[in-house]
């Protein structure tokens, strides 16, 4: 079951065999592993969805019904930085069509579409809880929130520029951010390092610099 | 009289709320040492006598969802995190600045339930809140709070953190459940309920996060003390997130019962720029909005029901008159028109109908029939348009997509009419 995934890193592989431990059913671990497949391969590939169901025991004709029902499994290729753009209706209200806007053009790639360096992708999304803070931009689904066109430019900017290695919540939110949906107060140290949520268990979390 | 219950932590120790030591250093855990002498049925009692109503969206009280827990084992607990009712951003705040007052209530409500495995699903855009509450898991695990033979009564449990991966459709139960099961996100059938035939069809109770927080105060105070706050029918206090025109969005945990035009006005600083109020959506993108008429009636779950709207998830989207009401109404069908799972006709190509009329309009090609067949659209998915909603679908999601046209056709019909006089006739 496992030798499906010996080309995997050996972190990456160990924390399969934890997932697939934590769930009663093994078929339960299809969502986190298919982010952790989405870290080996860049994207939701082929070889990523039988690779995960081997793993799960799913037919691979599952896995595929499941990685194309949810917006965040990317089945092609997403650049280093996923800048997604909330165009909900608080964000609306608040001006975040011309921050859509903004960050199209100062990135050179339209919404749904990756620059040709492979570095960014824009994206518009649906709510992502920030209302309190809108318009709320997230990169690589960490949050920048009270992002004005000027600053969602800066923001693109900074990504192309400096290439951060961790993307750093609380560092994009005091260089481009201003209203936030509540005092975030605690200092976030733990960023992405991907274009997949960085929550530990499913690998890209890691200590910020 | 108590006036904050979830948010006293976080607001006295915003630097450190989230961590172990300060949640023991102000009173954490002591409702689970207190929970764990007791004998479980009482705390379903007391929970019960709280009359604590649902705070994901539907307000169904706590302690009876309970009460319907099925006979066989093994039973779960699943914590509803998913928060992605437009609007909404109070699960956010609970989960990154007080995961152990959550964690603590999954315990005590898992201990009172029979329930040794125990779930929270986080939505995926959330990493930062799921990180914050794995951090407390480890804490609270490595402590003796978590894991097995817990503060040495025997007990066992252990909780797994679930990430989502982006479609609204997952905050309603049945999906959540299928989801969490490794399948796509379409709701089921109910009947059967969760709490008869829920995850791996076992008995489980799905609870959102604020309900799950105010447990811990439920055990240390009393299941009377919660309900003697507030209204006789919405006890206790509520998250509400306010955003959009709006002087001082964010989070504000109250006592309902206030009016409208205390928690707009007074408590968020009223509107920018000193504009008109033209409207506000009083519970999430699914529900029907209020205009200015309603500004004194009470916020509480049955009032703002017999108003013809609901408290939803606390989330407030308020709109000045400079509000553009056509473009605001297809914004919000148009995120149900994405987030529509496609399982039911009607709302899988009534959303995308809806969408594209209102689009239409909107773009200076409406047509003199658009309004009927908006309606008509409209009627399939919600027969009578009425309120509660009536639906032909498995889940809300169709009837939410009806709300703001009907919305719009109740109070802004004019506006409607105007634009599409204003059309420019397509030979």
């Amino acid at each position: 079951m496992t030798n499906a995934i010996e080309h995997w890193s050996a972190s990456n592989q160990d924390r399969a065999r934890v997932l697939l431990d934590s769930y009663p059913d093994r078929r339960s671990a299809v969502m986190p592993l298919l982010y952790l497949a989405s870290l080996e391969h860049g994207h939701v590939t082929e070889d990523a969805m039988r690779e995960v169901s081997d793993l799960t025991g799913m037919s691979a004709a599952q896995v595929q019904s499941v990685a194309s029902f949810y917006t965040m499994y990317k089945r092609d290729d997403v650049g280093t930085y996923l800048i997604s753009v909330c165009t909900s209706i608080s964000c609306f209200l608040r001006g975040a069509d011309d921050v859509l806007d903004a960050v199209e053009r100062e990135a050179g790639t339209p919404d749904g579409e990756t620059s040709e360096d492979g570095l960014l992708s824009v994206e518009h999304v649906e709510c992502i809880g920030a209302c309190g803070g809108a318009p709320a931009v997230q990169v690589n689904y960490e949050f920048v929130e009270g992002v004005r066109p000027d600053k969602a430019q800066a923001l693109v900017r900074w990504l192309r520029d400096a290439r951060p290695r961790v993307v750093l919540a609380d560092e994009m939110q005091q260089l481009f951010g201003s209203e936030q949906s509540f005092d975030w107060a605690i200092a976030g140290v733990e960023g992405a390092i991907a274009p997949v949520p960085a929550f530990g268990p499913y690998g890209s979390a890691e200590d910020g610099r | 009289m108590t006036d904050k219950i979830l948010t006293t932590r976080m607001d006295a120790h915003p630097s450190d709320s989230n961590t172990l030591a300060r949640y023991l250093e102000t009173g954490g855990y002591t409702a689970l040492r207190k929970a764990l002498a007791m004998d479980p049925d009482v705390l379903k009692e007391s929970v019960k006598a709280s009359n604590l109503r649902g705070r994901g969206g539907a307000g169904f009280p706590c302690g009876v969802k309970w009460g319907f827990l099925g006979d066989s084992y093994p039973r779960y607990l699943v914590v509803n995190g998913d928060e992605s009712e437009p609007g909404t951003f109070k699960d956010r705040q609970l989960l990154e600045r007080d995961p152990h007052q959550l964690l603590e209530g999954m315990i005590i409500t898992s201990y009172a339930l029979g329930v040794k495995q125990a779930f929270a699903y986080i939505r995926g855009e959330y990493p930062k809140p799921a990180r914050r509450l794995q951090a407390a898991i480890d804490e609270a695990s490595a402590a003796g709070y978590l894991g097995d033979d817990i503060l040495g009564s025997g007990f066992d449990l252990d909780v797994t953190v679930h990430l989502g991966a982006g479609a609204y459709i997952c905050g309603e139960e049945t999906a959540l459940l299928n989801s969490l099961e490794g399948k796509r996100g379409e709701p089921r059938i109910k009947p059967p309920f969760p709490a008869i035939a829920g995850l791996y069809a076992g008995p489980t109770i799905v609870n959102n996060v604020e309900t799950i927080s105010n447990i811990p105060w439920i055990v240390n105070n009393g299941g009377s003390a919660y309900a003697a706050i507030g209204p006789e029918t919405s006890a206790g206090t509520r998250m509400f997130s306010l955003s959009g025109h709006i002087n001082r969005p964010g989070n504000y945990e109250i006592v309902m019962g206030l009016s409208w035009r205390d928690l707009i006005y007074d408590i968020a600083g009223g509107i920018p720029g000193g504009k008109e109020l033209k409207c506000w959506i009083p519970g999430g993108a699914s529900a029907p909005w209020f205009t200015p008429e309603l500004l004194d009636t009470p916020v509480t779950i049955d009032d703002v029901g017999a108003n013809g709207s609901m408290l939803g998830s606390g989330a407030v989207v308020v709109m000045d008159e400079t509000t553009n009401v056509v473009a605001a109404a297809h914004r919000i069908v148009r995120f149900f028109s994405h987030e529509s799972c496609g399982q039911c006709t009607p709302c899988r190509e009534g959303t995308t109908w809806m969408e594209r009329i209102l689009w239409r309009i909107l773009n200076g090609y409406g047509r003199p029939a658009d309004i009927g067949l908006l309606l008509d659209v409209s009627d399939n998915i919600s027969p009578g348009l009425r309120w509660p909603p009536a639906q032909t679908t498995i889940c809300p999601l169709g009837p939410s997509a009806v709300s703001p046209v009907t919305s719009l056709m109740d109070h802004f019909r004019d506006e409607v009419e105007a634009m599409i006089g204003e059309a420019v006739p397509v030979a």
